[in-house]
């Protein structure tokens, strides 16, 4: 009989050197769990942010407003509100600015947790399964993270060219949101993306909204039936409040009217301030 | 008879013998444990718990499974619960009256010390495994919960839910785990024991085989503690695992062990009928059940109807017409008896008939369906699994099998085997059941054998052998057992025969069933003492295994396994001939009285027949070590 | 009753050894009762390749009640098979008609090598046990064990984890390898008993990092808690991820306080 090499036996298996002692936070994002308790902050930080910024976004419907007897919309004043932010504590825009980096800080974490993620989850099935997988629970949207996600940051990065930055070829002009909106979603092939950008985003967070529960350990009887529920609301709403937009505009419910006058005009604030927006 | 069968029983009343030996045994001081190797074979109930305990100790400690884990041991598989004389429920249960109703239970054939120090330590049981986490059922207060099992007249089984046995074995395995990761134990896994090595008459150690490398090597050590379980596989068909087997037990009786009462062998009377003749396992379905259900068959051997269409008066409910103060609770063996005789006389039921019917329509009517569901419900839904029927509409069919084995290695009150050196515990050693186990007791006894009597027992043995080193695995004991262990496993795979080894396990499980099975008689045990060794000249002339010896080749152990199995299916046969009366689950058709109940022979058959090997298999030599009863006198049972 | 499936052929994989090219193998069942089992199919399988000379179908298998945890097999993409709540020793031919092509696998992850055919090595589960899955207890010196009354509830919820057989059927079904489900049927049974409390945070860092070693992230799909034998719930693991978080700080707070 061929002899193989032998194998011996386990033991001392739980006896460790112990490890350099590194920040709190930072031992914790090195582990896979610690990750996710990322993923799932940052990803609570994203959704605060699509909800307000819908919430603002659906301002567009309220249409031009009597403002010292000027009609102006009333969008573009909530986005003038945005920049006036804690003005005068502090000066125009900070507060923005603040939100921003705030923001982009956690869409970058979010992207370098769910690699670091991606690449332990490949490791740890390094042979896929031969035959067809058939999933019992694991739905499109749970197993589609990673690529609702890519969807949605290429739009996000299209977005800010649209409409922040007016370089999509569109007919453009700093502050006046709803001239812009009505400009770029009125061209067809834009209007969809923005319409299928906004189903993966809400594909995105029903999976995420239900998830963060789970990783943050949120986790009690009375309120896990309501978990799915308030997972399928959000993304519903998300997608509903959102996809309203571009439906509006191609409708021609959103329509800019040239005789509305411009928030720059009303507040005799103009453009060589040079404040982004 | 030359084996020695001191029993090393203490002096003392029976209530203090344990204690005076606590109190008087020799110990070994901390600082000269981790001089003594121990290895620990298997890692169930007795072996785990005794393995992590010698950790704890401070002994070097070597744990062999044939397992991918410790956690696979058979022990997992006890449904019903353990018992314990906690007196919680405060309704009469004491040390004493577990003892004696153990050793009534085992019909007078089980050594009274070892039985009382059962009952003694099976109150420490209950402590440590629930210090150790195990989810006992409690009722709201808090506090545990007891009930009543296999007729018992009090409630001293604590269970978790019908797991009991995984929870308790999982709690020794975390024990045990944890000694393996502190280091304090090695773990062998996958590796099978094939051979005992005995130097200068003590037990030096083992040889193992590496089931995924086929690597035959030595492990020497100070002593040797086999807690490698039963051998109710014997009969092929049973409630045991598919891996369970007797090679363990078997090859240390060839080396010296004497093997004890093989006749022995507990049928369970609820386990699911065989549905056809590929069935490779039975399943037993938990004891329970005969609480609420009703056992009957139709009267007439020729019914067709379907079991609801069965008018009353053409059933027979044969347990409680025949022990009306016992009815569907008579005791295991009792009631096992009871369906093969209907089974026999024509009148099972099934589409092989070979089953009774275990009817739930009364319980439901008297209770409701939701009380007798929340009792049985995962019962119900196992049953349904396996058999596709549900039992709330149509009543279970159940039929014996073979579960448990009280035989096995002799052992002393030290749990010493004829070799020194080589201990034995839980299910492998014969002990504490006498001819009959009850019901949660195998648990118990596991549990108390590993945890509170083999860390004191075996302080004596290795103090004697103080500063002596290990025994060398160069040692030429050790190298002929090697090779010896070799040339069988390539002899099995040179036979190149037809025939596999299942083939030749389910032919003997059917003779051994047949001849040494519920009912034994001398003219059958003399045919099955006839067919086997032809049976087994076949097996080694015609037997077939594929594939080769140096990977992971299942064909190949079990061929081993099969092979020791009619060695032991021989000494069975033996030992139930020579028995010539019947007790507990050893029930001669000659020993019976009018009514079918059995009689024994308390004046010539008292005694414990520990064989020994003689190096040809029919012929083994015949010990005894007489039982002398202090406490509890001899009674016939009676449920009637 | 019992009627008879016919023409069944399975797709079953085989492999010489952990570093052997693997392929599936077809073979043909023409008939089988729809009482056997599902192992039982493959034991007459067995039974016939032997007869025909060749290698029998090496598989992990032992109580056949479900209790084990040692039988695992990914059939027709589905650890255990497509009964809920069943583990392969206990799953019936009556599950399958007439026909059927079932597909077998062995499971796959990177921490659960390929041993030979459908065997794999589980081992891991057994570093995390050993890594803190237990409560230290050493024999002896336990106080009564009604001692410490616990709230049925409390003690219920224990068991519903403990009932894990660590089958790796989790791992197996998880899309990412995980062995999340596993690992935290463990640590809730012992850290909501009053008797784990002591070693309670400790026991959660190192599970928890040990598990990390292995196997891959949790990402909720709840794959593991529908392939489980026992129906384990995926709660579990959201009370491991809040004490593995405390733990960090907790464990932190004691070890500075030596």
């Amino acid at each position: 009989m061929a002899q193989t090499l032998s194998r011996g036996p386990v033991t001392g298996t739980a006896v460790k050197a112990p490890g350099k002692k590194k920040p709190f936070v930072l031992d914790l994002y090195g582990t896979a769990v610690g990750k996710k308790y990322v993923m799932a902050i940052t990803g609570l930080v994203g959704l605060g942010f699509v909800i307000t910024h819908m919430i603002g976004n659906l301002k567009v419907f309220l249409g031009p407003i009597n403002e010292d007897g000027q009609r102006v919309y009333d969008i573009d004043i909530y986005g003038e509100f945005l920049r006036d932010l804690a003005v005068p504590l502090l000066p125009r825009t900070y507060v923005l600015w603040g939100l921003r980096f705030v923001l982009i800080g956690a869409v970058l974490l979010h992207i370098h947790a769910a690699y670091g993620l991606t690449q332990i989850n490949r490791k740890a099935r390094s042979v896929k399964y031969q035959s067809a997988r058939d999933y019992q629970i694991a739905n499109f949207a749970s197993r589609s993270m990673r690529y609702t996600g890519v969807i949605v940051l290429l739009f996000i990065i299209w977005h800010i060219a649209d409409l922040t930055w007016g370089s999509t070829g569109a007919d453009w002009s700093r502050g006046d949101v709803y001239f812009n909106i009505d400009q770029s979603l009125s061209r067809i092939p834009v209007a969809l993306l923005y319409i299928v950008a906004n189903i993966a985003l809400g594909i995105h967070l029903f999976h995420g909204v239900w998830s963060l529960f789970q990783s943050l350990g949120w986790n009690n009887p009375r309120f896990n039936a309501w978990r799915r529920n308030a997972a399928i609301g959000a993304a519903a709403l998300i997608v509903v409040g959102n996809v309203s937009i571009p439906v509006a505009t191609l409708a021609g419910i959103i329509e800019f009217d040239d005789t509305v006058v411009s928030v720059h005009d009303l507040h005799g604030s103009g453009e060589e301030e040079g404040a982004d927006e | 008879m030359t084996l020695n069968l001191d029993s090393k029983v203490p002096e003392g009343p029976m209530a203090d013998k344990w204690s005076n030996y606590i109190a008087e045994q020799k110990l070994v001081n901390p600082a000269n444990k981790r001089k003594f190797k121990i290895i620990v074979v298997g890692t169930g109930l007795a072996g785990a718990s005794a393995a992590a305990t010698f950790g704890e100790l401070g002994y070097q400690v070597e744990s062999f499974t044939f397992h991918d884990s410790p956690r696979r041991a058979h022990s997992i598989a006890a449904q019903g619960g353990i018992n314990a004389a906690k007196n919680y429920p405060g309704d009469g249960d004491s040390v004493h009256r577990l003892f004696y109703d153990t050793v009534k239970g085992g019909d007078f054939r089980s050594r009274e010390a070892n039985v009382h120090r059962l009952a003694e330590v099976s109150v420490n049981i209950i402590d440590q495994m629930v210090a150790q986490g195990v989810p006992f059922a409690r009722e709201y207060g808090g506090l545990l919960d007891n009930r009543s099992f296999g007729g018992a007249q009090v409630s001293r089984t604590f269970y978790a839910r019908g797991q009991t046995g995984q929870q308790l074995l999982l709690g020794a395995y975390q024990q045990l785990s944890r000694q393996i990761g502190l280091g304090n134990v090695k773990l062998w896994n996958r590796i099978e024991m094939v051979d005992v090595v005995n130097i200068d008459g003590r037990c030096a150690g083992i040889v193992t085989r590496d089931l995924m490398t086929g690597e035959v090597r030595s492990h020497a050590a100070h002593a040797v503690v086999l807690a490698t379980g039963g051998y109710g596989n014997a009969f092929f068909l049973s409630t045991n695992a598919m891996a369970c087997n007797v090679t363990a037990a078997w090859r240390a009786h060839r080396r010296g062990a004497g093997f004890a009462n093989p006749s022995y062998t507990q049928i369970h009377p609820t386990c699911i009928p065989q549905a056809d003749e590929f069935q490779s396992k039975l399943t037993l379905m938990s004891e329970s059940l005969r609480n609420d259900g009703r056992i009957w068959v139709p009267k007439d051997p020729d019914e067709t109807r379907a079991a609801k269409d069965v008018p009353e008066d053409e059933r027979d409910y044969y347990l409680e017409r025949i022990y009306p103060s016992f009815g569907n609770l008579a005791p295991r063996d009792v009631s096992s008896r009871a369906a093969k005789r209907a089974v026999d006389a024509g009148q099972g039921v099934g589409p092989l008939k070979n089953g009774v019917y275990l009817d739930f329509a009364e319980a439901i009517n008297r209770l409701g369906l939701d009380t007798v569901w929340e009792r049985y419900s995962n019962l119900f839904e196992m049953y349904e699994r396996i058999t596709g029927e549900d039992p709330r509409e149509t009543p279970m069919r159940i039929y014996p099998a073979s579960h448990y084995t009280m035989g096995g290695l002799w052992v002393d009150y030290e749990l010493q085997t004829t070799i020194p050196g080589l201990f034995a515990a839980g299910e492998a050693n014969f002990s504490d059941h006498g001819a009959n186990r009850l019901g949660a007791s195998a648990l118990m006894q596991g549990l108390s054998d590993g945890y509170f009597v083999l860390p004191y027992t075996i302080a004596p043995y290795l103090s004697d052998l103080l500063n002596k080193p290990i025994p060398d695995e160069n040692h030429e004991a050790f190298t002929a057992a090697e090779q010896e262990a070799r040339d069988r496993y390539q002899g099995y795979l040179d036979i190149g025969g037809t025939k596999s080894p299942d083939h030749f396990h389910r032919e003997l499980g059917k003779i051994i069933w047949d001849y040494c099975g519920m009912g034994r008689n001398q003219v059958g045990l003399e045919k099955a003492l006839a067919e086997i060794p032809a049976l087994h000249e076949e097996f080694k002339t015609d037997l077939r295994v594929t594939g080769d010896g140096a990977s992971m080749n299942q064909t190949l152990e079990k061929a081993a396994r099969v092979d020791d199995f009619f060695e032991l299916g021989m000494l069975m046969c033996k030992d139930a001939l020579v028995r010539e009366e019947s007790c507990g689950g050893h029930f001669r058709e000659e020993y019976q009285t009018d009514d079918g109940e059995a009689v024994r022979n308390d004046d010539e058959f008292a005694h414990v027949t520990a064989w020994e090997w003689s190096g040809d298999p029919s012929n083994p030599i015949e010990n005894r070590e007489p039982l002398e009863y202090e406490v509890v006198k001899f009674a016939t049972r009676s449920y009637k | 009753m019992s009627h008879t499936l016919t023409n069944i052929s399975l797709k079953i994989w085989r492999q010489d050894g952990p570093d052997g090219q693997g392929r599936f193998e077809t073979h043909q069942i023409p008939e089988i009762s729809d009482e056997a089992s599902f192992l039982e199919m493959l034991d007459i399988l067995n039974e016939r390749l032997i007869e025909e000379n060749k290698e029998a179908i090496v598989f992990d298998h032992d109580c056949r009640e479900g209790i084990c945890g040692t039988c695992s097999l990914m059939i027709d993409g589905q650890a255990h098979g497509p009964q809920k709540g069943t583990a392969t020793c206990q799953l019936h031919m009556r599950t399958f008609s007439s026909g059927d092509e079932i597909v077998i696998e062995p499971w796959r992850a990177t921490a659960f090598p390929i041993i030979k055919d459908l065997m794999v090595d589980r081992s891991p589960f057994d570093r995390i046990v050993e890594a803190g899955g237990f409560i230290t207890a050493p024999t002896g010196g336990a106080p009564d064990a009604n001692l410490i009354p616990i709230p049925k509830p409390v003690s219920d919820s224990a068991m519903d984890n403990a009932a894990c057989i660590g089958c790796g059927a989790c791992v197996a079904a998880c899309p990412n390898g995980a062995a999340s489900l596993f690992t935290s049927a463990k640590l809730t049974h012992l850290n909501v008993l009053p008797q784990g409390q002591s070693e309670r945070f400790k026991r959660a860092e190192s599970m928890v990092e040990t598990m990390e070693e292995y196997f891959g992230s949790c990402t909720n799909h709840g794959e593991c808690s529908s392939a489980c034998p026992k129906e384990i719930s995926i709660d579990a693991i959201a009370v491991m991820n809040t004490d593995y978080r405390k733990s960090k700080l907790k464990n932190r707070k004691s070890l500075s306080r030596k």
